[in-house]
Formats: C-alpha cells, sequence, structure tokens
C-alpha cells in the first residue's frame, strides 16, 4: 500500500480553526452564518467548524446537513445511491450566508448539485465553499473560498480522508487508486 | 432494483430502506420547491386497466415531483376498450419510449408477466395486479404505522411487536396480501378478522393468525385497526347475506370505534364504504389515518420510482 499521509490530526485541527476564523474575518462576524455540510464528512467538518466558532462567538451560527444525491448528474451510470436526509436549521436559509463544507474538492460536481439544491431550498444572501482539501482536476468552473489544503494530485491517485466519527482517526492520506484495489 | 412486482421480494433491510427514503421524499413536500431534478429526461408510463383515484394520482404527482414526465392510459376511453392486449398496449406505450411502467390490472400475475416477458425494456412497478399484490400500499401502510407510532425518530426503525388487526374482505384484497407479506418482514404481527366465506383458501400457510369475531379482535387491543374495503365489483357469488349484517358483524361503527385503546390507529386503503366496513364517525375520527395514507402514499412511490429508474441497472 503505497498510502502517504499528508494531513495529521494536528494539521487538521489547525486548518478548520484557520478556516473558522477566514469565515468569521470574510462575514464580518458570524451573525445570519448557516453551515451546510455535505454528507457523510462534510456534515463532519461543518460541525467541528461550528463548534469552534461557537467557542469564538458564541451562539450564533447555525449548523445543517445538506445532501445532494438527487442533484447529481451522474445517477444514471452508477449504482444507485442511497440519499442522506437534508437538514436546514430551523431558521432556513433565506437572506443568510451559506458556507457549504466538504471534505475534498475535485471536479465541482458535487457543489454543483449542492448549489441547484440550495436553490431549491431559498435565496441565501451569499453562498461560499469551505473544504478540507482541494485536489485540482475541476471540470466546471467552480473554486473554494476556504481551503484547509490545496494538494495537488494526479487523477489515479486517491484522497483518503478519515475523521474520528467514522473511521477512529484524524488523518488525510494520498494513495495510488491502483494499490487500493 | 429493477421492478418492484411482490413485497416478497423485499428482504427487511431493503424495505426498512425504501421507507428511510421515503422520508426524505416526504421532507421535499415540505420545501419552498417541493420538486427535484431526479428523473429529469425519464418517463413514466402509468397503464390502468383497472379504474383508480388515488394510485393513479399519487403515482402521477409522485413522478412529477421527480421531474420525470407523465403518460397516462387508462383502459376507458383507449383502445383497450376495443380489446388491445396487455402485449400490444406495453408494445404501443414502450415504442414512443419510456423508462417505467407502473401497471395495474385486473388479473394476478399481470406485472410479472410484463417484466418477464421481453416484450418491454422498461422497469415494471406493480399497482395493483387482480387479487395478488399491491406493493406500493404495503409500503404505505408501513410507513404510515411507523410514523404514526414513533414520529421523526421513525427513520431507520422496524415494525417489530407491532400488532395489525386486518379486517373484512380477504379474499379480494391485494391490500392485505401486501401487508401481510410486508408486516412479517418487518416483525408486525398480523391478525385477519372476516367472515369465513371472504378469507381465501390458503390462509392457513400465511404467517398470521385469523378468527371471525370483531369484537373480541379489537378487545386485545392491537395498535393498528385495518378496515378492508368490501369488494362487490368482484363478488359473483353471495359471500354474506346481507349488507346490514355485514355491517354489524365486521364493521368499524361508532361503538367498537369508542371502545378501542386510546393508542389504537384505524387505517383504510379506500375507496371507502361509508356505513359498510367503517362508520362516517369511524372515517373522520382523529385516530384515523386514511388521509395520511395517501399523502404518504405519494412520498412512498416517489421512492419506489427514484429506486428502479436510478443507477446502472435501469432504463434502457
Amino acid at each position: 500500500m503505497a498510502a502517504r499521509t499528508v494531513l495529521h490530526q494536528a494539521d487538521i485541527t489547525r486548518a478548520l480553526t484557520r478556516i473558522s476564523h477566514e469565515i468569521l474575518e470574510s462575514n464580518q462576524g458570524s451573525s445570519d452564518l448557516v453551515l451546510l455540510g455535505i454528507p457523510t464528512r462534510g456534515v463532519l467538518l461543518a460541525q467541528r467548524i461550528g463548534a469552534i466558532l461557537d467557542q469564538l462567538e458564541p451562539g450564533s451560527v447555525a449548523v445543517g446537513e445538506l445532501d445532494v444525491t438527487m442533484y447529481r448528474d451522474d445517477l444514471a451510470g452508477q449504482p444507485t445511491r442511497t440519499p442522506s436526509p437534508t437538514r436546514v436549521p430551523a431558521g432556513g436559509i433565506d437572506g443568510k450566508t451559506v458556507v457549504l463544507v466538504d471534505d475534498v474538492l475535485y471536479s465541482g460536481r458535487t457543489i454543483r448539485a449542492a448549489l441547484d439544491a440550495i436553490n431549491d431550498l431559498g435565496r441565501p444572501r451569499a453562498v461560499r465553499l469551505a473544504v478540507l482539501v482541494d485536489r485540482g482536476h475541476r471540470e466546471l468552473p467552480i473554486r473554494a473560498d476556504f481551503v484547509g489544503k490545496n494538494l495537488p494530485t494526479a487523477v489515479a491517485e486517491r484522497i483518503n480522508v478519515k475523521l474520528i466519527e467514522t473511521d477512529g482517526e484524524d488523518l488525510v492520506a494520498i494513495a495510488e487508486r491502483e494499490a487500493t484495489a | 432494483m429493477k421492478h418492484l412486482l411482490s413485497v416478497r421480494d423485499l428482504d427487511r433491510d431493503t424495505a426498512v430502506g425504501i421507507l428511510d427514503l421515503a422520508e426524505d421524499m416526504a421532507d421535499v413536500a415540505t420545501r419552498a420547491v417541493p420538486k427535484l431534478p431526479t428523473l429529469r429526461g425519464r418517463t413514466v408510463a402509468n397503464l390502468f386497466f383497472e379504474d383508480s383515484t388515488r394510485t393513479r394520482l399519487s403515482f402521477e404527482a409522485a413522478a412529477k415531483r421527480l421531474s420525470a414526465d407523465v403518460i397516462t392510459v387508462s383502459a376507458k376511453g383507449s383502445s383497450v376498450s376495443k380489446g388491445e392486449s396487455l402485449k400490444d398496449t406495453a408494445q404501443t406505450i414502450a415504442a414512443m419510449g419510456i423508462d417505467a411502467v407502473v401497471l395495474r390490472h385486473g388479473a394476478s400475475g399481470a406485472a410479472r408477466v410484463l417484466a418477464d416477458s421481453h416484450w418491454i425494456d422498461a422497469a415494471v412497478i406493480n399497482a395493483g395486479d387482480g387479487t395478488h399484490e399491491h406493493p406500493t400500499q404495503g409500503l404505505l401502510d408501513a410507513y404510515t404505522m411507523r410514523k404514526t407510532l414513533h414520529g421523526d425518530a421513525a427513520r431507520g426503525k422496524s415494525l417489530d411487536g407491532v400488532r395489525v388487526t386486518i379486517v373484512g374482505d380477504i379474499l379480494h384484497s391485494r391490500v392485505a396480501r401486501s401487508n401481510v407479506w410486508l408486516l412479517q418482514t418487518l416483525g408486525a404481527s398480523v391478525h385477519l378478522v372476516g367472515p369465513e366465506t371472504l378469507l381465501p383458501l390458503g390462509v392457513d400457510s400465511w404467517p398470521v393468525t385469523r378468527g371471525t369475531d370483531l369484537d373480541a379482535a379489537l378487545a386485545e387491543n392491537p395498535d393498528v385497526v385495518m378496515m378492508l374495503r368490501v369488494q362487490s365489483e368482484r363478488m359473483q357469488a353471495a359471500f354474506f347475506p346481507h349488507e346490514r349484517e355485514y355491517a354489524r358483524q365486521w364493521g368499524l361503527d361508532d361503538a367498537r370505534l369508542a371502545r378501542l385503546a386510546p393508542h389504537t390507529m384505524v387505517m383504510h386503503p379506500g375507496p371507502m364504504n361509508r356505513g359498510l366496513e367503517i362508520s362516517s364517525a369511524s372515517a373522520d375520527s382523529a385516530r384515523s389515518v386514511v388521509l395520511h395514507q395517501v399523502a404518504n402514499g405519494v412520498s412512498i412511490r416517489m421512492a419506489v420510482l427514484y429506486l428502479v429508474l436510478s443507477g446502472s441497472g435501469a432504463g434502457a
């Protein structure tokens, strides 16, 4: 297994803390801020960023989940995907600044689907994107506003994001696609 | 999932998965735009050889909420009334390019025939075949029971330990059959009550208990009482002496309604014969979930359409 660890637990925590500060800075505070995590690991990352924001400016940030399965453009070509629930915070997203949170930004197609999903939920004042890892190879004109780590990769490589809640450890690793098969 | 023909093809995890997916679909209905783009460009044909209001409208609404195009063919007003066969009708609409057929037919097993034949390439969803099965009705009934019992915490749960009493015309009821098999899969126990003449021949091999005394069954305080429609249009013989006698012995009248335990819910697959198998007061009471069943039907059918029309196994 040619897996190479690029982010350890402390790196991930530092990256999320920095992203949290950047979100506060660009939003000029945490008012009208809604974090929407994209399942599965984006939800966990959104909750972590939400917890950090809550320490910095208590009680004002709302965290939810946004499932994009039904908006994907590749449903026909793959095995049936099982959707996750969408949970929008009680205040809704109208007029708010929505920060989408995902673990890896790659082709940009997930985010395209997320933007369509948001469009059906309401009309936010602005939509931003926060990702733990940007690995390049975009297929759509989409970029992240807040990036934990820019990680130039080859298409043949895989990015594995592990988080304590689902995988028992915090870790980002690069592996050869063939080696994991 | 390529077709949905019978609830007996569903294992427990699949069935719970469909109910969970329907929870997500129900959430969509509460949103600003109650529509998903998921099945854009797909065409669903509703092929109804028998009369239906709610099932046909429910499938139509479900397909439209998922952005599919819908063609509806009813026996009345189509060439079916000129004697065109199932095969010819199916091939005719298939030639127009469709991805799924929702079939209601008077012959038991019609959906299976259409799915197993190589007449058409589309996914087949059984919307009621003779006295055999009505799978989406079974699923929406299970969903309604789970939602009524557990509310927002319903996701992921089965129906373990739930006691369901199904009353009336079991013989002609595809709804009863789909419920019996699906409820067994989900862990509920089923008790059938009705006149001996309206119990099917093979009922001894079903995973149920049965009786003929409705009052005794209600005294057991079941969680669910499901009243079935007396299907006069299928009755070619005398199954009971008189309608009023049926209502007195096996109808959920006002006196029986008053004796139900506080937690017991009343279900009916519709259309109701008010005054025959169910009194108006029972149908309109707070414990009646009849209208929830209708609303939940759309969510269930959205889930089923999604499952048969997405994924690499689907479509032409």
